[in-house]
């Protein structure tokens, strides 16, 4: 039993490493890669507008930009 | 299991290991670059502009630094300050300084920024880590920062009141497809202190007034939570462009509940362009102790009319451009790009009144609503 029980860890041990295996392969990531696909393509741009989103509305945060206190109560 | 069958099991799983994620390479830090902007927001009265700095600079392979210079110049005319005080002008600056080390596929980074007005002067320090597993697919980030505020009030020299503010953040980037990368952000603040504006007041009924109204100045509590979530996810369409989705949902102890959400579409047109369309839209309800109007003087223990406490919504669209300019005419940088992007603003307040409206009773005023322009226009350069 004991031996069984040591042959499903090793299986289950292999399952989850091959699950490290990306299943997007590096030579598949022309696409990620253009700039098009960047969620902060441009920082000053984007630190700018989320500066302005947070002096109008009551919402802040989660927004991928840092917090800061920029006095704008 | 014999002392053999166990190392014969160890190897056997170190092998895995190594054949599954050897062929990773560590992270790169982002190129050398410097970017030049002006900044305009224009609505409601307020006309907010001014230079933006940026400059990120790579020593040696894992270490960089960035700066960043930052102004607004305001000019307020808005509905606040009319119907309680007059125009005024201010300037702000903040400067920030960070630093960023890359070592194999995790990165440190922290930063300081300090902004400073005539009346209200913030310090705040952050800093987050990151790293990539799987194969670079999925990328952890946890980030936290704190803030000191010293609010003053001109004209009253013995005023001074201070805020502190604590961000915890928590993001996972990963691909999906190879078409297809998703986001989400999780946000936590916590502010404490002084969190009204000593100027604004908020206005209650009263017979004895001309007008049928006086004002009082706002009172809010002094802790405030919150926490935020969104998800976004960027798709890329099978022609070259893309399709960018954002939600966030939004909830904190003041009572406010809010979310938002936005689509954009990337263009990009030969080697030199690169057109961008946006649409957002927000909602929010309003702050427990907000009231358009209240019925007399001290009516609650905690009094506000802020409008942005207020329950409204808001939808903006944006145009953007993008030019590459050929690198025979700015030679000394590997990249230059001139951007323009314009956002429009329509804000309709569904429980705050245009008190400057004539020949309205009392509480029955019009909403209130307006528009505002907000312009980038800046230039980037890699170098």
């Amino acid at each position: 039993m004991m031996r069984w029980g040591r042959v499903g860890l090793l299986v289950a041990l292999t399952v989850f490493v091959g699950a490290c295996t990306p299943w997007v392969k590096p030579y598949e990531r022309a696409h990620l890669a253009d700039e098009i696909m960047s969620f902060d393509r441009d920082p000053i741009a984007n630190g700018y507008l989320h500066h302005v989103y947070e002096a109008r509305e009551a919402a802040r945060g989660a927004d991928g930009a840092s917090g800061g206190g920029c006095g704008c109560n | 299991m014999q002392n053999a069958e166990r190392r014969t099991l160890a190897a056997l799983v170190a092998a895995l290991l190594l054949l599954t994620c050897s062929w990773v390479k560590a992270e790169v830090l982002a190129p050398d670059r410097l970017d030049v902007m002006y900044h305009s927001y224009d609505g409601g009265g307020a006309t907010i502009d001014g230079p933006s700095v940026l400059v990120r600079k790579n020593i040696g392979n894992s270490f960089a630094v960035s700066a960043n210079y930052y102004v607004d110049m305001v000019s307020s005319a808005s509905i606040d300050v009319l119907a309680t005080a007059s125009e005024y002008t201010e300037e702000r600056t903040e400067y920030s300084v960070g630093a960023e080390y890359l070592n194999d596929r995790t990165t440190i980074r922290a930063g300081y920024t300090s902004s400073e007005e005539n009346d209200y002067s913030a310090q705040t320090g952050s800093i987050n880590i990151s790293q990539s597993f799987f194969g670079d697919l999925t990328t952890l980030t946890l980030g936290a920062s704190y803030g000191e505020d010293v609010v003053g009030q001109n004209g009253n020299d013995t005023f001074e009141e201070d805020v502190a503010r604590r961000r915890y953040q928590l993001n996972l980037t990963q691909i999906l497809t190879k078409s297809l990368i998703a986001a989400i952000n999780v946000e936590s603040a916590v502010d404490e202190g002084f969190l009204n504006n000593p100027y604004r007041q908020v206005r209650y009924l009263d017979t004895t007034a001309a007008q049928g109204f006086s004002y009082q100045k706002e009172l809010y509590p002094e802790t405030r939570n919150s926490d935020a979530a969104a998800l976004r996810a960027i798709y890329y369409l099978p022609y070259r462009a893309s399709l960018r989705a954002d939600y966030r949902w939004y909830q904190d102890s003041w009572g406010i509940d809010a979310s938002n959400w936005a689509l954009r579409y990337t263009h990009p047109v030969g080697e030199r362009w690169l057109f961008e369309l946006k649409y957002r839209s927000y909602e929010q309800t309003q702050a427990d102790f907000y009231a358009d109007l209240f019925p007399y003087r001290d009516a609650q223990n905690f009094l506000a009319r802020d409008k942005e406490l207020s329950e409204y919504t808001s939808d903006t669209i944006g145009l953007g451009v993008t030019w590459n300019v050929p690198q025979k005419w700015l030679w000394v940088f590997d990249k230059s790009t001139v951007n323009l992007y314009w956002d429009h603003f329509q804000f309709d307040y569904q429980n705050f009144r245009n008190v400057l409206t004539e020949q309205a009773s009392v509480g029955e005023e019009p909403m209130y609503n307006f528009d505002a322009n907000v312009i980038r226009l800046y230039f980037s350069f890699w170098y």
